[in-house]
């Protein structure tokens, strides 16, 4: 009852829809994957997760403090930050503009120091600066700090959204279907890279994601959601073989064995 | 090389082309070109700093002794240039401000404007904060109005605006030197311009102003990835209210004398449209917006309408048509209002991100 991240029941209806249903899930470190079928609930989850959408009932909690009712700003200065599945770039901003923003929660200055420049500012600025060149080192964006994030391309664009929810200095990180639109040789290298994160600095990731090899490889853990419901968690092989699992993505029919007409 | 003496010989030679013709508004014009081209032109520094310092430290005062009416005009283009990172409402709280004092308050008024407008800003801006985009102008302007009808009824039960009859005289400040009003207000104008700039290009190259900006690309990521959207939105309302606030006491203390009407709803449109020709989020934008405008409507527009005026007196005849015969719904002075909403159409269909649209500074980056 003391894992770093926890969810117990949540619920969330939007209207006659429930779009979560008591869903439970809990979370130490290491990578753990949500999958389900289209409109199965796990985006909802996310924004559950980081304040975007309060639930119905239920309790999120991040290292003991509850994190309903927070605002998402106060949850990503908690050390819980996120990624999204259509890219949400501030696209007429430079990439290490974008990465700055990402970082606003950790910044100490006030107006004061806004305003009347000093060396405090000075240097502080300037280590800002200094990390998201790092930040898009680490994501394989040498370079390209100064380009207008609209104009990087697609999996660029993927890589700077995962470089700017780093620079808010997560513990638990949500990436939601960062691999889109990636060839499988990008995901792979992507997937390199999140293991080394969480092998460095020890990070949690909670992945969505479609691309079932990438989930297999790369999970410590899967929950599958389907309707709103948590069907199956575990260890990926497990999780695979599943029957509730295999019907949920391919009918009875499949699950029970039958032969498909 | 060239630039820069093409730069210095077309700044010498429209001042002194100022000197000789006062009263000509195409040579002033071509002044101001000659300003907009020192600052444009690809040539050092320290030889653009200089030539633009002579001419706003030297040259406009001096032109203006010469001619007070062009001091006129750069006064109130300075007048208006802070007002774009504002909203003019806030000029209105000023109505009361200085007047049974001795003079010399009113520079502690600069500070008390100041913070007052900042407060008004943020009251201001609760209301609105879960507005965005077009209906947040919507609001703001509405505000705007409100603000104005209240300055026009609060003469009872207390007194405060004194209502449509407005205030006067209100006292003017003491000058450090023996300089006239004018030139004293030009310097004044100048300096809290420049002061407004650098504030502006410290806040912009901060994390308050990447805030700001992320918030306009996409608020709702910008608070996923840590900005507090209420507290970054109030300040942004507090600071722009807090430059127009400033002005507006500078304002009263020029004009003497304020009433409501000083501040209608034309005004506020006249400040937006000077940001948007100017170019939105552009610091340079603003104050040639503010320039373009001021001069359009204070000297080309009027001059325009004044002349075709002197077409119809003397009764000139156009393609057999004697122009004394114009039915009076086609006085000349209507014109300039339609040419004005002309160039503003022309301007939004050719060039819609403004004359200087802003640019991205390039940075040097921790990547070896």
């Amino acid at each position: 009852m003391s894992a770093m991240f926890e969810a117990v029941d949540v619920t969330k209806t939007f209207g006659g829809l429930t779009a979560l249903q008591r869903v439970t899930f809990a979370l130490d470190g290491g990578i753990a994957s949500i999958i389900g079928p289209n409109g199965a609930g796990k985006t909802t989850l996310f924004n559950v997760f980081t304040g975007l959408y309060r639930p119905d009932t239920g309790a999120v909690t991040f290292r003991g403090r509850p994190l309903v009712g927070l605002r998402p700003d106060e949850i990503t200065a908690l050390g819980v930050c996120r990624t999204f599945q259509n890219i949400r770039l501030f696209a007429n901003m430079t990439a290490a503009e974008n990465i700055l923003v990402g970082m606003h929660s950790r910044i100490r200055l006030g107006l004061r120091d806004v305003l009347t420049r000093g060396r405090r500012f000075v240097d502080a600025e300037g280590a800002l600066w200094q990390r998201a060149g790092v930040l898009l080192e680490r994501v394989g964006l040498r370079g390209k700090g100064n380009e207008i994030a609209r104009n990087l391309a697609y999996g660029e664009q993927r890589r700077l959204e995962l470089a700017r929810a780093l620079a808010s200095e997560p513990a638990l990180l949500l990436l939601d279907e960062p691999t889109a639109g990636m060839t499988q040789a990008e995901a792979g290298t992507l997937m390199a890279l999140l293991r080394r994160l969480v092998g460095e600095l020890g990070l949690a990731i909670i992945l969505i994601e479609h691309n079932m090899r990438v989930v297999m490889e790369v999970s410590d853990r899967v929950t599958v959601l389907d309707h709103g419901e948590k069907i199956a968690e575990g260890p990926p092989r497990e999780v695979q073989a599943d029957a509730r699992v295999i019907e949920a993505y391919l009918g009875r029919r499949a699950a029970t064995g039958r032969a498909v007409p | 090389m060239i630039a820069a003496t093409a730069a210095v010989a077309f700044v010498a030679l429209s001042s002194a082309a100022v000197a000789l013709f006062p009263r000509s508004i195409l040579v002033f014009l071509l002044f101001q070109g000659s300003l907009l081209y020192a600052y444009v032109a690809r040539i050092p520094g320290w030889l653009r700093a200089t030539l633009l310092g002579a001419a706003v430290l030297v040259l406009m005062p001096a032109i203006g002794t010469y001619n007070g009416y062009y001091l006129e005009v750069a006064t109130q283009v300075g007048a208006y240039s802070w007002a774009i990172f504002g909203s003019p409402h806030a000029n209105v709280l000023f109505g009361g401000t200085g007047f049974p004092l001795p003079s010399w308050w009113f520079y502690p008024f600069l500070l008390i404007g100041l913070t007052v407008a900042a407060g008004t800003g943020v009251v201001l801006g609760l209301p609105v904060l879960r507005l965005r985009g077009d209906y947040l102008a919507i609001v703001t302007l509405g505000f705007g109005e409100v603000i104005r009808v209240l300055a026009n009824n609060l003469d009872k039960p207390i007194n405060v605006t004194n209502g449509p009859r407005g205030i006067s005289p209100i006292s003017r400040p003491p000058l450090p030197l023996e300089v006239s009003y004018a030139v004293g207000f030009y310097f004044l104008a100048l300096l809290i311009v420049v002061v407004v700039i650098l504030v502006n290009r410290r806040l912009e190259d901060s994390h308050i102003g990447r805030a700001w900006e992320a918030i306009r690309e996409d608020q709702l990521a910008a608070q996923a990835m840590g900005v507090p959207l209420v507290r970054a939105k109030l300040l942004a309302f507090a600071s722009g209210a807090s430059f127009a606030g400033v002005m507006g006491v500078v304002f009263s203390a020029k004009q003497v004398f304020i009433n409501p009407e000083s501040f209608t709803f034309l005004e506020s449109i006249g400040v937006l449209a000077m940001v948007i020709l100017g170019g939105m989020g552009s610091i340079p934008g603003a104050i040639v917006g503010a320039t373009v405008v001021t001069v359009l409507n204070l000297q080309v527009l009027k001059g325009l309408s004044l002349w075709l005026n002197e077409l119809k007196n003397a009764g000139v005849t156009i393609f057999g048509y004697n122009l004394a015969n114009l039915p009076t719904q086609l006085e000349p002075a209507k014109y300039e209002r339609m040419i004005f909403g002309l160039i503003l159409v022309l301007m939004m269909i050719f060039r819609p991100q403004g004359i200087f649209p802003a640019r991205r500074r390039q940075r040097e980056l921790g990547e070896q």
